[in-house]
């Protein structure tokens, strides 16, 4: 689970971490003698969305005064923005976060992250921050410090003194900063062990003119599966941020993401859903979604996919691809018809049924009035659907 | 002699009376498998299907000589599970269980390099030895005992892939799901060591998909060790970055763990990697087992 800026600081704050002084506002709570009250001068003002690259895609602006920075968040409030990052959709802005601002002497990269070879959490820094760090390990590999650490561990700054001491030898300003740092990144572990966090990034640190360490933008991603320790969080969830689509999905316990193609899936299991994306894409087609409907596909679930599917207006042909293993053929042929007398399907389907009471199943579906097209392989199911598409 | 599972695995069921736990004791009794005992706290004493119901892993494995379990505990139990099959002294442990938080499995990582104990999964489809034991949630009936070994990261393809190979009259020597968490217990590697050793595997089967670098691993080892042929499919050539693909492992980041990168790093390896997932079968039929690759 993603969280804005402004809640991932407010995070930081309760973690003992300082951030830049600031309010959020929304388009009823917007008042400029609030904006005073930030601060006399030097303002930033900054789109709240899930997505980075919100500098360069106008979601941050840099104002001078309080009156400046009042026009600024009311000219963003209400629109939506679009970065590199959103994938092409354009995410609502309904909070700007105004903060003031001073002079960054430089910019370092400080997150920590799940190495996953490892199995280990790890400190992830670099004195080039501020940009891609993404961009940064892979072009200049050298400037990225690493440092993995024990989850039972105590988080004392001095634990993390190999990191402190190599970036301290990276950037020679650091010298006099180093407890600071080691502060610092000693508190952002304890967030990330404390709060199952996936992802804990702060990009840029700013190393402010007057010396000070200063989280300049704030992200944290949760780690879905440790929400249920952590029901405050839930009310942190913003679903406008969200497709709409995926995030109906998730009511009904169905894994949707929705892409540009114009075939619609309907697929049991996460990598036989990949996998039918791909065949559609290798006989020329595009999906219009991944979706799985998981292994107890009750009726009920059959149907909120089809619904979910027919939403999107692109979608020319659907492609039921069943694999049945525990879940039989026959009860996935019933909820199939069942779910299709509810809705009025105007594309044409391709279903194709394999595993457990196959023979049943297609038996069911053969004796329907529905219009359905069978498939006897994999293969011949794409090929079928993507023609239909065409 | 297959890996991992075989004849002489006796299995306790952890979570036995919970509604997967029970069900899939029925299949896998129903299959062969040796089940000589269940864990539910509260229930021992009990009888569940003909098995007896310890309230510990200790008394459960004291008392049946049981050398693996399999766990159907609920995701926000699982950790102490795991940590109570481990100190209980069993060898292996197969995780079903999905949605276990990513900081409990780095947890229980640790111990279980401490201990020497192999699990596989969370979120993993078991393993399976047609013909001697299931010690999954497979459908057992698609699987046909023979010379290929089968590794992969995810449930239903694999059934598709095994299917695919099983209706050519192609059969499997062991069967393993590893998972498709971003911490897992037993990798594509570990795997690959086994099945290069058990002397019934002639070639092997990986299936992977996007995220992490579990297949380029795989690559560097099968450049080293591996002389018996391999062939792969990975999962998610259409996926989108940032976006996760139902498995909490499936999602690419930055520019790494793209579907492209592996089938380069496999390739490069000489694996046969088919691009089309129809296509996994036909593979299979076409390699010449007995030309073992060369190893540097």
């Amino acid at each position: 689970m993603n969280i804005h800026e402004y809640q991932a600081k407010a995070i930081f704050q309760k973690f003992g971490l300082r951030i830049p002084p600031g309010k959020v506002f929304d388009q009823n709570t917007l008042s400029l003698d609030q904006i005073r009250s930030i601060g006399p001068k030097r303002f930033a003002v900054k789109a709240q969305v899930h997505a980075g690259g919100r500098g360069k895609a106008g979601g941050i602006k840099i104002v001078e005064t309080a009156e400046e920075a009042f026009q600024a968040a009311k000219s963003m409030l209400g629109t939506t923005l679009v970065t590199y990052q959103t994938a092409g959709a354009a995410k609502p802005i309904d909070h700007v976060l105004i903060e003031t601002t001073s002079q960054i002497a430089h910019e370092l990269y400080l997150a920590i992250a799940l190495d996953r070879e490892a199995a280990l959490p790890c400190v992830i820094g670099s004195r080039a921050g501020g940009v891609d760090i993404e961009t940064v390990a892979r072009e200049t590999p050298e400037e990225v410090i690493k440092f993995h650490f024990d989850p039972d561990w105590e988080f004392t700054p001095k634990l993390f003194e190999p990191v402190v001491s190599k970036l301290k030898k990276a950037l020679k300003d650091l010298e006099e900063r180093a407890a600071d740092l080691a502060l610092i990144i000693s508190k952002l572990g304890k967030l990330f062990v404390a709060m199952d966090a996936s992802l804990v990034e702060v990009n840029p640190l700013g190393l402010m003119a007057d010396g000070s360490l200063l989280p300049i933008d704030a992200k944290i991603t949760f780690d879905d599966n440790g929400l249920f320790r952590h029901p405050e969080l839930l009310d942190l969830h913003d679903p406008r941020q969200e497709d709409p689509r995926e995030v109906e999905a998730k009511t009904y316990d169905l894994s949707y993401v929705g892409l540009d193609g114009n075939i619609g899936c309907m697929v049991n299991g996460a990598g036989l859903a990949m996998a039918t994306m791909d065949i559609i894409k290798l006989n020329g087609g595009e999906p219009a979604n991944f979706l799985d409907v998981g292994g107890g596909a009750s009726k009920e679930k059959v149907a909120a996919a089809f619904k979910i599917i027919l939403k999107d207006p692109r979608v020319k042909a659907i492609l039921v691809n069943i694999f049945g293993g525990i879940m039989r053929c026959d009860v996935i042929a019933e909820g199939i018809l069942a779910a299709l007398e509810e809705i009025d399907l105007q594309v044409p389907l391709v279903v194709r049924l394999e595993g457990t009471n196959v023979e049943e199943g297609k038996a069911i579906l053969a004796k329907s009035k529905v219009k359905l097209i069978a498939a006897d392989s994999f293969a011949d199911a794409a090929v079928k659907v993507v023609g239909l598409a065409s | 002699m297959a890996i991992l599972v075989d004849e002489n695995t006796k299995v306790i069921v952890q979570g036995i009376t919970g509604s997967h736990g029970s069900f899939h004791t029925k299949q896998m009794l129903e299959y062969g498998t040796k089940i000589v005992g269940g864990v539910t706290p509260g229930k021992g004493g009990t009888v569940f299907e003909g098995v007896p119901v310890f309230d510990t892993m200790k008394e459960a494995v004291a008392k049946t000589g049981a050398n693996t379990s399999i766990l159907y505990v609920p995701a926000k139990f699982a950790r102490e599970a795991i940590l109570e099959a481990i100190e209980s002294r069993i060898q292996l442990i197969v995780c079903i269980t999905e949605g276990i938080p990513t900081l409990d499995m780095v947890r229980v990582r640790k111990v279980l390099e401490e201990k020497g104990v192999r699990l596989i999964g969370p979120n993993c489809p078991g393993i399976i030895t047609p013909g001697a034991s299931k010690v999954g949630i497979m459908p057992g009936y698609i699987h046909k005992r023979g010379r290929v070994g089968v590794i992969s990261r995810s449930g239903t393809l694999t059934y598709e892939a095994v299917w695919q190979m099983t209706s050519r009259g192609l059969g499997q020597s062991t069967v393993v799901g590893i998972g498709g968490d971003p911490v897992l217990g037993t990798s594509f590697v570990d795997c690959l060591e086994l099945f290069e050793k058990d002397s019934e595997t002639e070639a092997v089967v990986m299936i992977g998909e996007i995220g992490g670098n579990a297949e380029e691993n795989a690559a560097e080892f099968i450049e080293k060790k591996v002389r018996k042929p391999v062939i792969a499919f990975i999962a998610g050539l259409t996926a989108p970055s940032g976006k996760r693909m139902g498995h909490a492992g499936a999602i690419i980041s930055g520019g790494s763990g793209t579907a492209p990168e592996k089938i380069k790093a496999l390739r490069r390896v000489g694996v046969t990697v088919v691009e089309s997932p129809a296509e996994i079968g036909e593979a299979v039929k076409k390699i010449s087992y007995k030309k073992l690759r060369k190893v540097t």
